[in-house]
């Protein structure tokens, strides 16, 4: 893709840190200024700019072949803070600054709609901050500072989910429902970090690694673990403690849910792949033993009960929540299967969801802004009213069943040969199970958009045309689950470096 | 540009779509929209007819390989090239008998209708030129989804929950039994190429066992019993696609997929050696008697038809799961010789309802006298599907008796030979209280007649299943070396 470096030193020498600046600095500049349209400018200009800076360190390491790091203020590790990118966390800040792009195209006439004009300026400038924790969780090689990170990630997304309350007052308790919840994952991972700080005196991700690989039969270190390990599932939306999700995804502002749906239970998944793998010894029994025996059971009752439960749901966004927890499931199965295949093919999922449902829901967004729907009786008949949309919205959803030629069969196709590396087929099983599961809940909205009559309603609805705003980034995404089902090299090889990075090489690539 | 093996692979799924193109820009013009199918229909059927000819040179085309070993590829082998003759051919008849029907009876979405019926055919051909199992498998999908509009066409409540049944049954069993299967076998050969001679010799009998199973009952289009509820529940559908489904592309794709996966997934040789094998044939041979007794019981004509093309495809699931080069032929032939008769008793259904409206056998005494050619039609098929020469339904049966005999399973042949008795049973009697039997009091007997477009094609191909009865040694010679390789191997 990208062989080397392409912007002058100056830049290039500092982009893990302007990674997480020049968002969090923008996001200061739009809260100082009342106009939601320069809040939008400058928002795209934050993730557009990540996204360059992601892809010049991309090319940086793809010249080097080693990881990229930098220590903040000149304070070298393990005394200051280092930010350090592998192959790992790069697929990450790659997928941010795309879905980060696309999902903000598609924010300028969706927000415009759903937010009140003189709240639009705070709207982005709460969003360049959740966007900079997200970017600095995928940044940071200190355990503490990841802590940080994710603690400004949340507190702007519970503001963000808020705002859907213009729409439908729900919102208010899903936000706070998530507010409660999120702020104890954040309570659990901090005391886990506690707890290795006391073991190891030291927070640097690499260092508190070289120290543990001697402390794998102390308890202080076993408890840290599992403090760790429930404090970011809770955020990652692992079964059971995926509560939060449902509602939050239902009644946010469809970019809201757009961005989160495709980014933010990622980069949870990203910070448990990163403390299971490359800071806890993966060989240590106790971590094999709660992959196995814990997480790999609840990831599966993720794929089953929650894809049961998606069926039931009259709301189509809590249809596609719900599935986003099954989804959740596949990647933690991959986690869970802890093989190198295995996490291949659960950040390939990771990638791949991301595809899926920014298209289902900037779709969403696009029946909203048209007929403001959101039941499921109320899509009859979309299908011959805008026939485009229910169009991108199906490949969407055949790539969510994982119809063969999609992403989402490339995924699971990797999953099921994870699994089998593994020996274990009634995994192979459960996920055919789910397949199965999926088909219904996407075949009710399916044939409701083209096969069911749309009511006649007296007198006439009024409807908008669809913005291109909309329809650019639906199609990219839609066209995006195609091509890449087919030309898989690019995702399978981001997914299998990260593995390799994550399994293989300590923090290296 | 000249014609080229690979060029005319690629043309046999881009003219039928080029078809569709063509019926959805000029779909405020009738005339010029149905020009577009038939034009898209013939040039089709001439493509075909030159795959037919180049077949045995196995061209292919290969185009993404998207994981090792997996990727979207034709290659062309006799065995599809004459489904997809078979489908194309019937396509264009199926064309012209659509416009006489669809206009007869004033039916709604023409547009829509037309097409999706360019799409399901550009399915068939996938399904039918595909080179691994994977490409089958997602054409097998399009071909659902395709059709899925066709059955519910009517729009009413009734069509929907057929269309709904139609649609439940064959997404749950493909996407819960065929894809397993499809990935087990890349999981256990390393690729899922269609490979003379099969690609699972290293698969033991029991897990070649539950490979099959997941094959019979995940090719749902097959309408293996027990899977077989969705066939008279589409049966809501206009009569052209009943047509479509029964003759020309929907269950033949079905058995065409068991026939090819059979042939060339396991061989005959591993079939020979898996002892589900036997079962799956008897529960084929049980699915021919037992839906050929549901079918005497109907008393709706085209649900009569349904059941017995339950009945009759299932000789072709027999004839796979046999895997003698007999049976196999003989399964082969039965595709052919069953599309002619069915699509020819369909379009005299659908003619019968044009005219007078009805749909119930007891209703149709006497009916003979207004609608001769129909009738005469109807009879004729009727005889090929029962088995009896000079018809083009006597081969097969004749191949898959001396098959059965060859598997070591001679009492499969009084399923054959019941399932014969029964047909005579519920086919015969239609005809014959048509011609000699006096109208009902109480009916007035008015038809109308029915358009010549709706009365013309069932003829030609009650003709054709004559003409096929004479076919049959350029047929055989063509298909022997498909089954008879695998012997020597």
């Amino acid at each position: 893709m990208i062989e080397a470096s392409f912007l002058p030193a100056a830049l290039s020498d500092h982009a893990p840190v302007l990674l997480v600046l020049v968002p969090m600095v923008l996001a200061a500049i739009v809260a100082a200024q009342p106009s939601g349209r320069f809040g939008w400018l400058a928002a795209l200009i934050g993730v557009v700019s990540t996204l360059i800076l992601a892809l010049d360190i991309y090319g940086q390491m793809q010249a080097s072949g080693a990881p990229v790091a930098y220590a903040i203020g000149g304070w070298q590790p393990p005394y200051g803070i280092e930010f350090r990118i592998d192959g790992l966390n790069i697929a990450l800040l790659l997928l941010l600054g795309v879905m980060g792009t696309l999902a903000l195209i598609f924010a300028l006439p969706s927000v415009a709609d759903e937010i009140a004009k003189s709240k639009q300026s705070l709207f982005y400038a709460a969003f360049l901050i959740c966007f900079t924790g997200l970017v600095g969780v995928s940044t940071t090689g200190d355990a503490f500072n990841l802590f940080v990170f994710l603690e400004i990630s949340s507190i702007p997304t519970y503001a963000l989910i808020a705002m859907g309350a213009q729409k439908d007052r729900r919102a208010l308790t899903a936000s706070f429902n998530y507010l409660v919840l999120g702020t104890i994952g954040a309570t659990f991972f901090v005391i886990g970090v506690g707890f290795l700080y006391m073991s190891t005196g030291t927070l640097n991700m690499a260092d508190i690694a070289r120290l543990l690989v001697e402390q794998n039969d102390n308890r202080v270190v076993q408890v840290a673990f599992g403090f760790i390990l429930v404090g970011l599932a809770l955020k990652a939306a692992l079964f059971p403690l995926h509560m939060w999700l449902p509602n939050g995804y239902a009644y946010a502002p469809n970019f809201v849910t757009t961005f989160l749906a495709s980014t933010a239970t990622k980069v949870a998944f990203y910070a448990l792949i990163r403390f299971t793998f490359d800071i806890f010894d993966p060989t240590a029994s106790f971590v094999t033993g709660l992959l196995t025996w814990v997480i790999t059971p609840l990831a599966v009752m993720a794929m089953v009960i929650s894809s049961a439960q998606a069926i039931f749901q009259v709301n189509v966004r809590r249809i596609l929540a719900y599935s986003s927890v099954a989804q959740v499931g596949y990647m933690m199965l991959g986690f869970g299967i802890a093989s190198l295949a295995g996490v291949s093919a659960g950040m390939l999922h990771l990638l791949n969801h991301a595809l899926m449902k920014g298209a289902l829901f900037v779709a969403l967004g696009a029946f909203s802004y048209a007929y403001g729907v959101r039941r499921i009786d109320d899509f009859k008949g979309l299908g011959q009213l805008m026939p485009g949309v229910s169009a991108a919205f199906t490949i969407g959803g055949l790539s969510l069943i994982g119809v063969p030629f999609t992403v989402g069969f490339v995924s699971k196709f990797y999953l099921v040969s994870a699994a089998l590396e593994r020996g274990w087929w009634w995994a192979v099983a459960l996920i055919v199970f789910s397949s199965v599961l999926a088909v219904f809940y996407v075949y009710r909205i399916l044939i409701n958009i083209w096969v069911n009559p749309a009511p006649v309603h007296e007198p006439a609805i009024k409807v908008r045309r669809v913005p291109m705003m909309i329809l650019i980034p639906l199609w990219i995404l839609a066209l995006a689950n195609l091509v890449f089902g087919v030309q898989t090299d690019l995702l399978v090889g981001l997914a299998q470096d990260a593995a390799r990075a994550a399994l293989d090489g300590g923090m290296g690539l | 540009m000249t014609w080229t093996p690979e060029l005319a692979l690629g043309l046999a799924l881009a003219l039928p779509l080029a078809g569709g193109v063509g019926v959805v820009a000029f779909g405020r013009y009738p005339n010029v929209r149905e020009a577009m199918t038939l034009i898209a229909a013939v040039l089709l059927a001439i493509n075909v007819a030159y795959l037919v000819e180049i077949a045995p040179s196995n061209p292919t085309i290969e185009l993404f390989e998207f994981a090792p070993g997996l990727s979207l590829k034709f290659k062309l082998e006799p065995l599809g090239a004459l489904f997809a003759m078979v489908a194309s051919g019937l396509w264009i008849l199926n064309s012209l008998y659509s416009i006489g029907y669809m206009r007869g009876n004033k039916e709604k979405d023409q547009t829509r209708f037309y097409l999706c019926f360019t799409l399901s055919i550009a399915a068939a051909m996938g399904v039918a030129l595909s080179g691994n199992l994977i490409t089958l498998f997602f054409f097998y999908e399009a071909l659902t989804f395709s059709t899925y509009p066709l059955v519910a066409h009517k729009g009413d409540a009734k069509a929907r929950k057929g269309a709904t049944i139609y649609m439940s049954i064959l997404l749950s069993t493909s996407i819960g039994l065929l894809l397993p299967a499809v990935l087990i076998t890349y999981f256990v050969a390393g690729t899922t190429d269609f490979t003379p001679g099969g690609i699972l010799g290293a698969a033991g009998p029991v897990l070649s066992s539950v490979i099959l199973c997941l094959f019979a009952f995940g090719i749902g289009k097959a309408a293996l019993m027990p899977v077989h509820p969705w066939l008279p529940n589409a049966m809501v559908a206009p009569t052209p696609v009943s047509a479509l489904l029964h003759a020309v592309a929907v269950v033949k794709a079905g058995v065409f997929s068991m026939l090819k996966v059979t042939t060339y997934v396991f061989g005959p040789l591993t079939m020979a050696a898996t002892p589900a094998a036997d079962a799956l044939a008897w529960l084929a041979g049980f699915s021919i008697v037992a839906a050929s007794i549901i079918a005497m019981t109907q008393d709706n004509l085209k649900a009569r038809l349904a059941y017995s093309t339950v009945s009759q495809l299932s000789y072709v699931t027999l004839g796979a799961m046999l895997a003698s080069p007999a049976a196999m032929l003989g399964a082969a032939l039965q595709i052919v010789m069953h599309a002619f008769a069915k699509i020819t008793l369909f379009m005299g259904a659908g003619a019968i309802y044009t005219g007078t409206k009805k749909t119930n056998i007891s209703d149709m005494a006497g009916l003979g006298k207004f609608m001769p050619v129909t009738f005469a039609a109807f009879g004729i098929a009727s005889l090929s599907l029962i088995g009896l020469p000079p018809f083009g339904g006597t081969w097969p049966k004749f191949f898959l008796m001396q098959g059965s005999d060859q598997a070591g399973h001679p009492w499969l042949m009084a399923a054959l030979i019941g399932s014969s008795l029964l047909n005579i049973g519920y086919l015969l009697p239609i005809v014959i209280n048509a011609f000699f039997k006096k109208p009902k009091d109480d009916a007035p007997m008015r038809p109308g007649m029915p358009p010549l477009l709706a009365v013309l094609p069932p003829l030609l191909t009650a003709i054709a299943t004559f003409v096929l009865f004479l076919l049959i040694d350029p047929l055989v010679s063509y298909l022997a070396p498909v089954f008879s390789m695998e012997i020597a191997s």
